[in-house]
C-alpha cells in the first residue's frame, strides 16, 4: 500500500502538505474534528513527545505532526486544525479540507465529543462524503457517562458503515482499540461502507447532472459526488485547490462549464438564490445527523446539564461575574508571588554558589581578569538571575492557569467582557488572546487566529503587548513588593498581589481604548459577527496539567529567555566595560537619554535598560542592576531589600516605580513578538505599527503622571 | 401563525424555535453552521454581566451572540416549558 504513493505520484502530494515520511511504508493518519472534543489530547497521547509544529505551506495555520509506533508499523499522525465544519468557511476549514481530500491520508480519524455527538456527528459526515477512510472516535465518555448520556456505539458504527471507536484519551482508554481500527482501515484490511447523506429533491437532482462530467474529468482521484456538491454551491476555493492539487482546471473543461450554466438556468427557473441553496444543502447535513443521533444517543437524564448551568448562574452572573473573574486573577498572582519567593532564593542561592566554583576555576586556570568578568560576571550571572527570577514564578503561574484553561473557564472570560469589547469595535475573543498574553506576547499574537475577521485580528495583534507577558511580571512583582508594598509587613504579598491585578486590569483598559482609537482611525469598520462556544465545564487532569505545561510552556519559555539572556549579558557586560575617557558606553548612553527620560518620570539607565532588554524583557531589571553599580557587572542579589537600597541610592522614588511599572506595561513588543507579528500579518507596517502604539501610549502616560506628580509637589 | 420574534427578545429560560434567518452570505453560513436551521429549538440560557451577550442553548451547545446577530434569527416563541 505505502509503495504505491511513489508509483502514483502521490509522494510529491505529501510533501506539498509537508508531511515527512521516514519510509514509503509509513502510514499517513489525518486527525480531525470539532474544537474542544479532546482532539490534542489523542494527538498527544498517541504520539507523546514525538511531535513537531509549524504552519501549513503558505498559511498561518498551524500544522502539527508526531509519530507512534503501533504493531511494528509506523504512523505520522497530522492533527488538523479543530473544525466545525468542513465547508470552507474560513482558511482552517480549508486547509483541513484539502488535506483530507487531496492529502490522500491512509486514514482520518474524526475526534468527537460524547456529551455533544449531534453537533460533532455533522463534521463526521461531511468527512465521509470526502473519504472512505474513516474512524469515528467518540471521545469524553468519562463526561457523559457522568452527565449520564449513553451512545451506543455498535448502532453507530452500524448506521454510519465506519468502525467506531469509544475512548477517553486523558486516561489513555480505548486508545489501543482506536489504532487497531486505524490499522485495520488504512491497510484496507477492513472496508468501510461509509453512508451517504441525502439531500432534497432538487439538490439530488442537480448532482445527477453534473456528476457524470466531473468524474470523467477528475476520474477516481477524488469522489466525485463531493465534487459536485461544491460546485454546485457555488464554493470556488475548491476549484483552486482541484487545480493546485491534481492539476485539473474544471474551469477549462467545456462539458463541465456547459452543465454549470444548465444547473444555474435550473436554479433560476426556480428562484433559488445561492443563500436558500446553501441552506437546503446545510438542513440535509443537519437533519441527517439528527435522525443518527436519535437513534444512538440517549439522555438518561434530562437534567443532564444542570450542573453547568449552575456554575455558570455564578461564574457569569451579573453581579458576581466580573468580580469573581478579577478574585481568581489576584489570586493566581498571589499564589505564584507567595509560592515562588522560597524557591527563588534558594535558587538564586545555589546558582551563586555555582558561580563563586566558576570563579575558583577561573582564578586556579589562571585566566585573565576580563574573560572571567565577560563569561562568569557577564552571561553566567545574568543567565542566573533570570533562571532565579522566572523558573519559580512560571512553574506555579503555568499550571495554574492551564487548570483554569482545562476547567473551560476561559471562553467565561470572553463572555464577560465581550459587551466591552464590542463598544470597542473588537472582538470578544480578544479577551482569549489577551489571557495567552499572560504567558507570552507572541503567543497571544499567534492566538489571534482564532479571530476570523482580519481588521479585528489586526486589532488584537497590536494591542495584545498591553497584557503584561511573563518576562515583564518578575520586574512588576519586584517592583510592587519592594516600592508599593515595602511597608506592609506580611500582608506584603498580598498587597503585591493587588498592585499586579490593578496593572493588569489598567493594562485591559488601555486596550479597550487603544482598540476603539485604531477602529476609528486606521482600522475602520464594524464589529464582524461574533459567535463563541461555552463548552461543558471539565474536570482538570492535574497531574497531566502540571507535567504538560511545564514541558511545554514553562521550559519553553525560559528556554528562549536563556538564549537571549546568555549573549545578552556578554554584550551588556562589554558595553558596561568599555570606556569612553572616563565614562562606560553604557553610561554615555545613558547620559544622553536623561534629559528626556526624566520627562517621563524615568533616568538615563532606566530607558536604557528597556532598550537593550528589546530581545526579551526578562534581562530589564538585570541590565538596571549591572549599569548602577559601578563595578560593572551584577551585584548578588539574594533578597529583595538589596535591590531596594541599590535603587534608592540611584535616586528612586515611589514615583520613578510607579513610572518604571507604567513603562514596563506600555512600551514596544519584545523582539520574538516582533518577529511573529511580522510572520503572522505578512508585512512591514503592522509590527510598526504595533512598535510605535504602545511606545506612544507608555510615553504619554508617563509623562502626564511625572509632570503631574511633580506639579503637585508630590515628590 | 404566531408573530415571529428576533432571538434576542427571547427572555431566560424561555425556548423559541426557528422559523427565519434575515442574515445573509457568510454570516447566514455561520448560523447555519450551528445548526440553526428551520425548526431548531433554542433556549435562552442567559444574559452575560452586562445585558450582551447572550449564551443560547443550541442543538446541545451553549453558544453567545450578541444581539446584533440574534437579531437575524426569528423564532416562534415556545413558552418556558419543554
Amino acid at each position: 500500500m505505502g509503495l504505491t504513493h511513489q508509483s502514483t505520484g502521490l509522494g510529491a502530494m505529501k510533501e506539498m502538505f509537508q508531511v515527512q515520511l521516514n519510509s514509503p511504508n509509513d502510514l499517513v493518519i489525518a486527525l480531525a474534528g470539532n474544537p474542544n472534543t479532546g482532539k490534542s489530547t489523542v494527538f498527544n497521547t498517541l504520539t507523546g513527545l514525538n511531535q513537531h509544529t509549524g504552519n501549513w505551506p503558505g498559511k498561518t495555520v498551524t500544522n502539527a505532526q508526531g509519530k507512534y509506533t503501533h504493531n511494528g508499523k509506523d504512523y505520522i499522525l497530522v492533527d488538523l486544525p479543530g473544525t466545525y465544519s468542513l465547508l470552507a468557511n474560513s482558511l482552517e476549514e480549508e486547509v483541513a479540507r484539502d488535506f483530507i481530500c487531496f492529502g490522500r491520508p491512509d486514514a482520518t480519524v474524526v475526534v468527537t465529543d460524547a456529551t455533544s455527538l449531534e453537533r460533532n456527528l455533522n463534521m463526521v459526515l461531511q468527512v465521509m462524503e470526502i473519504t472512505d477512510n474513516v474512524v469515528v472516535c467518540v471521545n469524553l465518555l468519562d463526561e457523559a457517562r457522568r452527565k449520564n448520556i449513553r451512545v451506543d456505539l455498535p448502532k453507530l458504527s452500524k448506521l454510519l458503515g465506519v468502525p467506531v471507536i469509544g475512548t477517553n484519551a486523558r486516561v489513555g482508554l480505548g486508545l489501543k482499540e482506536l489504532q487497531d481500527a486505524v490499522y485495520s482501515v488504512a491497510s484496507g484490511e477492513v472496508k468501510t461502507n461509509p453512508i451517504e447523506i441525502r439531500y432534497d429533491e432538487i439538490i439530488e437532482e442537480l448532482v445527477r447532472m453534473l456528476e457524470p462530467n466531473i468524474r470523467e474529468s477528475i476520474k477516481d482521484k477524488t469522489k466525485s459526488r463531493w465534487v459536485a456538491l461544491r460546485l454546485i454551491e457555488g464554493d470556488s476555493t475548491i476549484l483552486d485547490s482541484l487545480k493546485n492539487y491534481l492539476g485539473t482546471d474544471i474551469r477549462e473543461d467545456n462539458a463541465i462549464s456547459a452543465m454549470l450554466t444548465r444547473v444555474e438556468q435550473y436554479l433560476d427557473q426556480r428562484q433559488i438564490g445561492k443563500d436558500e441553496l446553501r441552506d437546503r444543502i446545510v438542513t440535509g447535513i443537519i437533519k441527517f445527523t439528527e435522525e443518527i443521533r436519535e437513534k444512538t444517543v440517549f439522555f438518561e437524564n434530562q437534567q443532564y446539564n444542570q450542573l453547568d448551568r449552575k456554575i455558570d448562574n455564578i461564574l457569569t452572573s451579573r453581579l458576581f461575574g466580573i468580580p469573581i473573574m478579577i478574585t481568581l486573577l489576584g489570586l493566581v498572582f498571589w499564589i505564584t508571588i507567595q509560592g515562588a519567593n522560597y524557591p527563588s532564593q534558594v535558587l538564586a542561592m545555589g546558582l551563586f554558589w555555582m558561580e563563586e566554583r566558576l570563579t575558583d576555576f577561573f582564578v586556579w586556570a589562571g585566566w585573565a581578569d576580563w574573560l572571567h568578568g565577560a563569561l562568569v560576571l557577564g552571561m553566567y550571572r545574568t543567565l542566573a538571575w533570570v533562571v532565579a527570577v522566572m523558573l519559580p514564578p512560571m512553574a506555579i503561574f503555568f499550571p495554574l492557569f492551564t487548570i483554569l484553561e482545562d476547567l473551560g473557564y476561559l471562553p467565561r472570560v470572553a463572555f464577560n467582557l465581550d459587551n466591552f469589547f464590542k463598544k470597542a469595535c473588537a472582538h470578544g475573543k480578544q479577551a482569549l488572546t489577551m489571557c495567552m498574553g499572560f504567558g507570552c506576547n507572541a503567543a497571544g499574537v499567534i492566538a489571534c487566529r482564532i479571530i476570523d475577521s482580519p481588521r479585528e485580528r489586526l486589532i488584537a495583534t497590536i494591542t495584545n503587548n498591553f497584557v503584561p507577558c511573563n518576562g515583564r511580571f518578575p520586574t512588576l512583582i519586584a517592583l510592587a513588593t519592594i516600592f508599593i508594598a515595602g511597608t506592609a509587613g506580611k500582608y506584603q504579598s498580598l498587597i503585591a498581589a493587588l498592585t499586579i491585578v490593578g496593572i493588569i486590569v489598567l493594562g485591559v483598559v488601555i486596550t479597550l481604548i487603544v482598540s476603539r482609537v485604531l477602529s476609528k482611525t486606521i482600522l475602520k469598520g464594524l464589529p464582524s459577527s461574533f459567535t463563541l462556544e461555552l463548552p461543558p465545564y471539565r474536570k482538570p487532569q492535574v497531574g497531566r496539567i502540571i507535567l504538560h505545561s511545564i514541558y511545554d510552556r514553562t521550559l519553553f519559555v525560559l528556554a528562549r529567555a536563556a538564549m537571549v539572556a546568555a549573549p545578552a549579558g556578554l554584550i551588556i557586560w562589554i558595553l558596561a566595560n568599555v570606556h569612553v575617557g572616563e565614562v562606560s558606553l553604557i553610561q554615555y548612553g545613558a547620559n544622553i537619554l536623561d534629559p528626556f527620560a526624566s520627562c517621563l518620570g524615568l533616568d538615563g539607565f532606566i530607558l536604557m535598560a528597556f532598550i537593550l532588554g528589546f530581545p526579551a524583557n526578562e534581562i530589564v531589571i538585570p541590565i538596571l542592576i549591572m549599569t548602577y553599580m559601578s563595578t560593572g557587572h551584577m551585584i548578588e542579589l539574594d533578597n529583595l531589600e538589596a535591590l531596594r537600597e541599590l535603587f534608592i541610592s540611584n535616586g528612586w522614588t515611589w514615583l520613578t516605580a510607579v513610572c518604571t511599572m507604567l513603562f514596563c506595561l506600555n512600551h514596544f513588543p519584545c523582539g520574538t513578538t516582533m518577529l511573529t507579528i511580522y510572520k503572522e500579518t505578512q508585512s512591514k507596517k503592522w509590527p510598526l505599527i504595533a512598535f510605535l502604539v504602545p511606545t506612544i501610549t507608555g510615553m504619554v502616560l508617563c509623562f502626564l503622571v511625572a509632570q503631574t506628580a511633580r506639579f503637585l509637589g508630590l515628590v | 401563525m404566531e408573530s415571529l420574534i428576533p432571538l434576542h427578545h427571547l427572555s431566560p429560560g424561555s425556548f423559541g424555535k426557528v422559523r427565519k434567518l434575515t442574515a445573509q452570505g457568510n454570516e447566514r453560513r455561520r448560523m447555519l453552521d450551528l445548526g440553526l436551521i428551520y425548526d431548531t429549538k433554542v433556549e435562552s440560557l442567559r444574559k452575560s454581566p452586562s445585558g450582551d451577550p447572550v449564551a443560547y442553548e443550541i442543538r446541545g451547545a451553549v453558544i453567545a451572540l450578541r444581539s446584533e446577530e440574534a437579531s437575524q434569527i426569528l423564532v416562534e416563541l415556545l413558552g418556558t416549558d419543554r
